[in-house]
């Protein structure tokens, strides 16, 4: 079975003074997360859709699920206390319900709402061919990398470089055994679950991801979003 | 939900936009797979059409012909990857006595409405149609098919009962299948095509005869026609049927014209020929589209008109379906993966 993993364990601490995690603002007439669920929930190549949220943020989910997109094919579960402790609390969750070798794991980042068909089908196709996958979009800008914060230390070749997005997607069992396999220290610095793969010289799979796949994080972004979505004026009111 | 839509914003020029879709319970959200461009769509990408209907009508997601599979049906009637054709024609209001393709008040997706050039299509449960075993490349033009089952049950319903000879004029996609179904219809009537190129008549296999217009006998005459030409040369098509249908004929009109044509009316008179219009088509007559072209024998002459199919991955490659589009004989084909 295939699986969406909507990761919406973070806080959001970056938005400002607003109270609510930001996956809960309102983007047009719904909240952000529930965007993001719709697009898993129609997506013909997946089954089920499970949503991560903090443990005191659960039953609020649960409410708003209930009242804009209820559906059995969702399931609502406490995130872990990091990105991949809650890929790995998706990954027991898949694999404590639904026994089956071939499970595949499609996180998306609940904050990315213009998530489109195609990318989360490309997913999914590239994720059987090589175990996982990334969803990228060539660099624009060039990368510099500075180790001390004052001086360059390289300037990569830019054609080479990619921005990462999600989804990143698993083959669960794959991933379960890769992140157990890892020693402590190792977890502690892993924040991307495709570098899991990495360090192993695991083969992970690139999906070509759109500009438009952005991530809510700050207040220009939201208001990136409802222009997008038309709704500027109401943003203005 | 977030829908992503693709609009011509001005001639030649696509864009994205992101809609908010909205959903309730008789909605099913189908996703687009095969789709086809027809004159129609063209005209529009073209600019073509007069500047006034442009400025009003873009931006426009164009395209109205095409199939998909269901993505979502809350209420589970539709089956999850069930293919199904879209109904362009979106009547909103019930009339008894005029068919809902006919109604001022209708909507018609790539017109009024919102096209199928889209991520996900929010069809209403009584618009879209299972096709069964029908292969998806003839699928996406099943739409064509059934405006001309809806031309010919027009002509049923209004033409005098001698049916002897018939006479299609056009030979484009819509003289093909207007040919092709019109024989299913009455396979002892004498079905004889008209048109300008040897070559594509020669795809009318079909058909009991083809002429070319240029080489018509004086003495020649059918009961009835079909004028399957539009543009500007439907005038001429239009003129030459009136000089060749025998009194109180049919003329069943199906194709487009920008431009008014100027036809014999003398003659229209003097012969009691009845012109009748045909535009578009309704749910029953996707219905009977899709019993119909459940025909193998059927499907295979479908597949001879299909020009070309191309894989659609972004809006370059609309573009240039489009544009390639422009050069073929037949239909166009797009195998949409947006």
């Amino acid at each position: 079975m295939n699986f969406g993993g909507i990761l919406a364990g973070g806080k959001g601490t970056r938005m400002g003074k607003t109270d609510l995690p930001k996956q809960f603002l309102m983007l047009g007439e719904k909240p952000i997360i529930i965007h993001t669920i719709e697009q898993f929930l129609i997506s013909p190549v997946i089954d089920a859709v499970i949503v991560a949220v903090p443990a005191n943020w659960i039953t609020y989910t649960q409410d708003i699920v209930e009242k804009y997109c209820k559906d059995e094919k969702i399931y609502i579960i406490e995130g872990g206390s990091s990105r991949n402790g809650t890929v790995m609390n998706i990954c027991k969750f898949i694999t404590e319900n639904f026994k089956d070798e071939d499970n595949i794991v499609v996180t998306h980042d609940a904050v990315r709402p213009f998530v489109t068909q195609r990318i989360i089908k490309d997913n999914v196709e590239l994720c059987k061919k090589y175990g996982a996958t990334d969803t990228v979009i060539p660099a624009v800008d060039t990368i510099v990398e500075s180790k001390d914060g004052m001086v360059i230390s390289n300037i990569p070749v830019r054609s080479q470089m990619y921005q990462g997005q999600t989804p990143q997607s698993f083959n669960v069992k794959a991933f379960m055994d890769e992140y157990n396999a890892l020693t402590e220290e190792e977890k502690e610095i892993l924040t991307d679950a495709a570098k899991v793969y990495v360090i192993k010289q695991k083969q992970v799979g690139l999906v070509m991801g759109e500009s438009y796949n952005m991530k809510i994080t700050t207040k220009h972004d939201l208001k990136l979003a409802k222009l997008m979505l038309n709704n500027l004026n109401e943003e203005e009111e | 939900m977030i829908n992503e839509v693709i609009k011509l914003v001005s001639p030649k020029n696509l864009e994205t936009f992101f809609q908010d879709e909205k959903y309730t319970d008789e909605t099913v959200i189908v996703r687009p797979t095969y789709l086809s461009i027809c004159a129609a769509d063209q005209r529009y990408y073209q600019g073509k059409r007069k500047q006034e209907i442009l400025d009003k009508k873009l931006p426009l997601t164009l395209i109205h012909e095409g199939i998909g599979e269901v993505m979502y049906d809350k209420q589970g009637q539709f089956k999850k990857g069930e293919k199904v054709v879209m109904v362009p024609n979106t009547p909103v209001e019930k009339d008894d006595i005029i068919h809902e393709n006919y109604l001022r008040s209708s909507k018609f997706r790539s017109s009024s409405a919102d096209g199928f050039m889209q991520s996900a299509v929010y069809m209403n449960r009584n618009r879209i149609i299972p096709i069964g075993s029908i292969d998806e490349s003839v699928g996406s033009f099943l739409e064509l098919c059934s405006v001309s089952v809806n031309a010919i049950e027009n002509f049923i319903r209004k033409a005098h009962p001698r049916k002897n000879v018939i006479g299609i004029w056009g030979c484009g996609s819509v003289g093909y299948l207007t040919t092709l179904i019109l024989k299913s219809y009455f396979p002892n009537s004498k079905i004889i095509v008209m048109g300008t190129s040897r070559e594509k008549l020669s795809y009318f296999s079909f058909a009991d005869e083809t002429k070319i217009i240029t080489e018509l006998e004086p003495n020649f005459y059918v009961d009835h026609a079909f004028e399957c030409v539009g543009g500007p040369k439907a005038e001429d098509a239009i003129n030459q049927i009136i000089d060749h249908i025998n009194p109180e004929g049919t003329i069943s009109l199906m194709g487009v014209s920008e431009e008014f044509p100027r036809i014999n009316t003398r003659m229209v008179l003097e012969k009691g020929i009845s012109l009748l219009g045909n535009s578009r088509s309704g749910y029953d007559d996707f219905k009977k589209t899709v019993e119909i072209v459940q025909n193998k024998q059927i499907q295979e002459y479908l597949t001879n008109i299909i020009s070309e199919t191309i894989e659609i991955n972004n809006i370059n490659d609309i573009n240039e379906a489009f544009d390639r589009d422009l050069n073929n004989d037949f239909k166009t084909v797009m195998k949409w993966n947006i």
